[in-house]
Parts: structure tokens; C-alpha cells; sequence
């Protein structure tokens, strides 16, 4: 190592330009070797995912039925936004679903997913079977966790309102009452992200400095004291990531409820309405993607915020 | 005993008199506290619990004593049955042709474009990963309206689709997921291989290696453990996949299983022991990653979001 880094000093060209030469003297073939390593991964995913998500936007504008060839496009200006947020009835339940649900993300699952990493982060006996058992639904599909939780809710047979006492008297439809299944789903739903929580907590804590603690403990703060001053603090680029998860998560949720009853009675989602006008009988491409813009644009604050967070931290280092 | 003060080493400064006390009280709190995890623990694994024990009990047992009651016998039954009367081979094959190829096609994309990203200074480096990383959390349901047309769009030859387009063919579904896990994996492996010294591929290059090899036998070893995490997590999530293969697949038979099992339940799983015992079925291959790879599975997860 040490030769290695005397050499430069000895030889006479200058050491500025030697550097910068470094990073960028390459081989004919090398730059065109790099250029298809970067190139082709860079060419599929601007194509599948980026080139749709700016169709989307110009779409959204018109009124096309997806059939005609691309000259039949007509630009419509917003009215196809005017439409959804005045004349569609299923959009603005669908808007509150997809608020519940972030709602209930953010509060439930994630505070006591918090909770479960803050009491599993110590020597405590069997802290890896608890933690595995608690992170079981993360391995399973959200499909699978509708179908799973279908067995539960079952008005006469499943396990909820036999547990309860009532699946012969008076059994709830948990599932079936409009009222009340976005709730139900929501439970099946946290389940899962529960566990996903804890797990990126428990990562965030393995990496605290555990003196910061003891030092708190020395003057003289308690448990509580030290959870909310010390620790949640030194959490935050956790806490921005986890935020960041669950709102994508909150709004990309399709699969639990398509599996459950297609998004449909009481399940309607953002998402839900956007599939719907594609395989439904009625597609009209400006207006999914007008959904889908309307989509896009919630999503694009917490992504923004994601990439600041994650890529000031790769600048410290 | 020693665990307890092992656990909070501070606790060993306080006065003689006090640590008693203290040890009693501290003792009542991991009772309270391994109460409290136990319970949580069993009112998780209920759901799972619940569907293997219906699977495992019989039409005529559940439908005269109700599910919730003490079973008279115990059978494999259902299994056999759900595996053979719905056709299950034939969408965990068609699982495997997609997931396959998509798992490695995209974990090669991913490497390649990380490995240009930190071994190399372009002037885009941090506007191409930020392009990635922000791909990867964009919902789907964003791209899926114009991505249908453009399916319908592309031609295929008719031994592929007889309808010649690249909607409803598994090669589609494949691509778009090759497309969209690029960018969580890009991020994650560009992340790892920037801990490694720029001096090893530097010193490869003084021995003249080209561009190529110094991704293949060079960085690509090194990355082994990221990339056993990440094929661990993407199969997961591939397999996982519901959204795309429900859109962009309209024959039934062409289904990957976890989206087909919605087409099946009511169809074929017409009791709920079967369904029952035909969910599990397809979530063996979960459930062996739970067992088997969890360490690489939890590893993955976390590399996202925490450095390293």
C-alpha cells in the first residue's frame, strides 16, 4: 500500500492532472464496454417505467379510447379531472379509504411495530423467536394475507367471531358490512406491516451507540426519558424511511382488497378504480390516467422526501 | 441472574443496598414483559394457526361440528386434493418461468448499473441512481395505463402469443419486473459496493484487466453476501407479485400462482378446508424462506434502509 502511494510523488508529471485522468482514462472498448453495462438496464427501465409515467401525465389531458391508433388521441384539457373530482361517484370514497388507511398505517402498525423493536433490542431470552414469530406475515403475499384473513372473518366458521361468542347468535360480517370491512382489512393489513416495521427499527437500533444510553442513565433520566430524548432523536433517518414505506405502501394497497372482494362494497381504493377502468368493459385511457396522476402527485412529496433523506446521508460519507 | 445484569451494565454502579430492590423490580418486569410478547406472539400465528388446522380437518367433520370445535380426525387430504383437482403444477411452473428469469436478469441489470455508478465518475451518476431509487417507489398503478397500451402495442412472434402482442405473455411480465426491481436493487448493491476500495479494481486495471472483468471476477465475489439478500427478498416479492400478473395476464392458464389462486378459489376450492389447504400450498415457497433464509430475507430488507 505504502509503495503504492509513493510512486505518484516521484514521477514527474503533475499530480492534478494524474488524478483527474484516473477517473476518466479509459480504453475505446472499455467506454463502450460500460456504456452497454449501464446502457441496456438504463434503456429497459426509463422504457417500462418511466416513459408510462410520462404518458400518464400527457394522457391524462385527453380523452382516448385505446382503440383507434394514436392519431385518434383528442386533448381535452382537464376536463377528465373536472369529471373525477365532480361527477364520478366512486372517487371521493375512494379518497377517504385510501386517508383511513394511511391513517391507520401510520398510527397502529407503526407505533407498535416501534414499540416491539424498542422491547425486543436487548438480551432477552427467546428475543429471536419472538422477533421471527412477529415478522412471519412479512414473507407472505398481501393477496395470501387477504385469502389467510378470510378465513378468520367468516361470518360463521372463522376463528374472530367464535372467539368472540357471537358466530351463532349474531355474527358480524366483517367482511361483507360496508361499514366496517375497510377496518377488518386494515387489521389484516397491519398485521403484516407491523413486522416490517419492527424489523427496520430493530436494524436502526442495532446501529445506536449504546454509551448514549448509559450516559443518559448516569444523569439520572429513566427508561421513558431516555426512549423519547436519546434514542427516538438518533432514530429520525429511520423514522423518515419508515414514513416514506408506509405511505407508499398505504397507497399502492390493491392486492389485499382485489383478493378480498375486488375492491368493491366498502373496499374501494385509488389504486382499485385505476385497474378497474383498464380490464374493466369501459377502458378510457385519459381518464385512468388522470387516476393515476392524481396518484402520482400524493406520492411524489414522500418520494422526494425519501431521496433527500437517503442521499444527504450518502454525501456525509 | 447474570442475564439480567449483564443486560444493563450500568445497573452494577448503584449502591449495594438498592440493587435487591432493584433486581426484584426488574424481575417483575421481564415477567410482565415475556407475558406481554407471549401473547402477542399467539394472537399473531392465530390466522396461520387457524388456516392449518382447517386444513387439516375434513368436509363432513367441519360441516356437523363447525369449525370451532375439537377436531375428530386429522387429514393430508385436502392437500392431495387441492394439488391435483385445480391444477397447481401447472401455475407453479408457470411461477417458476417467470420468477426465474426475472430474479437473475434483474440482479445482473442491477450489478452492472451499480457497478458504473461507483467505480466510474459520469456526470449523471447521482441523477441515474436517483432515477432508479425513485422508480422503484413509484406505486404501480402510475405506469400500468399507458404500460397496457404500449403491451398492445409491442409485437411477439405468434409462437409466444397467438394474439403476436406482448400483453398476456409471461416474457412481459418478466420485463416488467426485471424493469421495476432494478431501482431497489441499484440502490441497495450501489450502496454496498461503495464500500469496497476503489484501489482492488484500480489494481486490476494496472493488470490490464478491461471494464468487464473487473466487474465479473472482481467486484461481482465481493458482493455475494448483498446479492444472496436480495435474490433472497426479490424472489419473495416476484413471487409475491399479484398487480401486474392480474393485468397484464388475461389467460387464465398463463397465471403465476399467487394471482391464479383468485381465479381458483369458488372455482375449485369450493370448501373452505380446501381453500384452506390450497392457500398454505401456496405459500409453501414463502414459508421456506421464512425457515430456511431468514437471515438473508431480514438482511435484505434492512440493507435499504440502513447503510451497509
Amino acid at each position: 500500500m505504502t509503495v503504492l502511494q509513493n510512486v505518484p510523488r516521484t514521477d514527474p508529471t503533475p499530480a492534478p492532472r494524474r488524478g483527474r485522468r484516473r477517473a476518466t482514462a479509459l480504453s475505446g472498448t472499455d467506454r463502450i464496454v460500460l456504456m452497454l453495462m449501464v446502457g441496456i438496464p438504463t434503456v429497459l427501465h426509463l422504457a417500462l417505467v418511466w416513459v408510462p409515467t410520462l404518458s400518464s401525465i400527457v394522457l391524462s389531458f385527453s380523452s382516448w379510447d385505446g382503440i383507434g391508433d394514436l392519431s385518434t388521441i383528442k386533448f381535452v384539457g382537464v376536463q377528465n379531472y373536472i369529471d373525477i373530482f365532480t361527477a364520478y361517484p366512486r372517487f371521493w370514497p375512494a379518497v377517504q379509504h385510501n386517508l383511513i388507511w394511511l391513517a391507520f398505517l401510520l398510527v397502529l402498525p407503526t407505533s407498535f411495530g416501534l414499540l416491539l423493536a424498542v422491547l425486543l433490542d436487548r438480551q432477552l431470552k427467546g428475543t429471536r423467536i419472538y422477533q421471527s414469530i412477529l415478522y412471519l406475515p412479512v414473507v407472505l403475499a398481501l393477496a395470501m394475507v387477504g385469502f389467510i384473513w378470510q378465513l378468520m372473518y367468516e361470518p360463521n366458521l372463522g376463528l374472530v367471531n367464535n372467539v368472540l361468542g357471537i358466530a351463532q347468535s349474531s355474527p358480524v360480517d366483517w367482511l361483507g358490512d360496508s361499514d366496517i370491512n375497510i377496518y377488518a382489512v386494515l387489521v389484516a393489513a397491519g398485521w403484516k406491516h407491523t413486522g416490517y416495521v419492527m424489523l427496520l427499527y430493530l436494524a436502526g437500533l442495532k446501529s445506536f451507540d449504546p454509551s448514549l444510553k448509559e450516559a443518559a442513565a448516569l444523569d439520572g433520566a429513566n427508561g421513558w426519558q431516555t426512549f423519547w430524548k436519546v434514542t427516538f432523536p438518533v432514530l429520525k433517518p429511520i423514522n423518515v424511511i419508515v414514513l416514506v414505506i408506509t405511505v407508499i405502501e398505504g397507497l399502492r394497497a390493491f392486492d389485499i382488497v382485489y383478493a378480498i372482494n375486488r375492491g368493491r362494497n366498502g373496499l374501494e381504493l385509488v389504486s382499485v378504480l385505476i385497474t378497474d377502468n383498464i380490464i374493466g368493459e369501459s377502458s378510457r385511457i385519459g381518464w385512468g390516467s388522470a387516476l393515476a396522476v392524481i396518484l402520482l402527485v400524493i406520492s411524489l412529496g414522500f418520494i422526494i422526501t425519501y431521496l433527500v433523506q437517503v442521499f444527504r446521508r450518502e454525501d456525509r460519507t | 441472574m447474570t442475564s439480567t445484569t449483564l443486560d444493563r451494565p450500568f445497573l452494577r454502579e448503584t449502591g449495594a443496598s438498592e440493587r435487591g430492590k432493584k433486581n426484584a423490580r426488574l424481575r417483575a418486569s421481564r415477567v410482565a414483559l415475556h407475558t406481554f410478547l407471549i401473547l402477542v406472539c399467539l394472537i399473531w400465528l392465530a390466522p396461520l394457526l387457524w388456516t392449518v388446522f382447517a386444513s387439516l380437518r375434513t368436509y363432513e367433520d367441519t360441516s356437523a361440528n363447525g369449525y370451532f370445535s375439537f377436531p375428530k380426525e386429522l387429514t393430508l387430504s385436502n392437500f392431495g386434493k387441492a394439488w391435483s383437482t385445480a391444477d397447481l403444477p401447472n401455475y407453479f411452473l408457470n411461477t417458476l418461468a417467470i420468477t426465474i428469469p426475472a430474479l437473475i436478469i434483474t440482479l445482473l441489470f442491477s450489478s452492472l448499473v451499480a457497478f458504473g455508478v461507483t467505480r466510474f465518475s459520469f456526470r449523471f451518476n447521482l441523477v441515474l441512481l436517483m432515477v432508479f431509487t425513485a422508480g422503484n417507489l413509484l406505486p404501480q398503478q402510475v405506469i400500468i395505463t399507458p404500460l397496457y397500451r404500449l403491451y398492445r402495442l409491442i409485437p411477439v412472434p405468434e409462437w409466444l402469443n397467438y394474439k403476436e402482442t406482448l400483453l398476456d405473455t409471461q416474457l412481459g411480465l418478466v420485463l416488467i419486473h426485471i424493469a421495476f426491481q432494478t431501482g431497489f436493487c441499484t440502490f441497495v448493491l450501489s450502496n454496498y459496493m461503495r464500500t469496497i476500495p476503489q484501489e482492488l479494481t484500480e489494481a486490476a486495471r494496472v493488470d490490464g484487466a478491461g471494464v468487464f472483468r473487473q466487474y465479473w471476477q472482481v467486484i461481482l465475489p465481493l458482493c455475494r453476501p448483498a446479492l444472496g439478500a436480495l435474490a433472497t427478498l426479490e424472489f419473495t416479492w416476484i413471487y409475491n407479485d399479484f398487480f401486474w400478473a392480474i393485468v397484464l395476464i388475461q389467460t387464465g392458464d398463463k397465471m403465476p400462482i399467487t394471482s391464479a389462486l383468485s381465479n381458483l378459489r369458488g372455482q375449485f376450492f369450493t370448501d373452505y378446508n380446501l381453500l384452506a389447504a390450497g392457500s398454505l400450498l401456496v405459500a409453501i415457497p414463502c414459508l421456506v424462506v421464512f425457515f430456511a433464509l431468514q437471515r438473508q430475507f431480514v438482511g435484505g430488507l434492512t440493507l435499504g434502509s440502513t447503510k451497509g
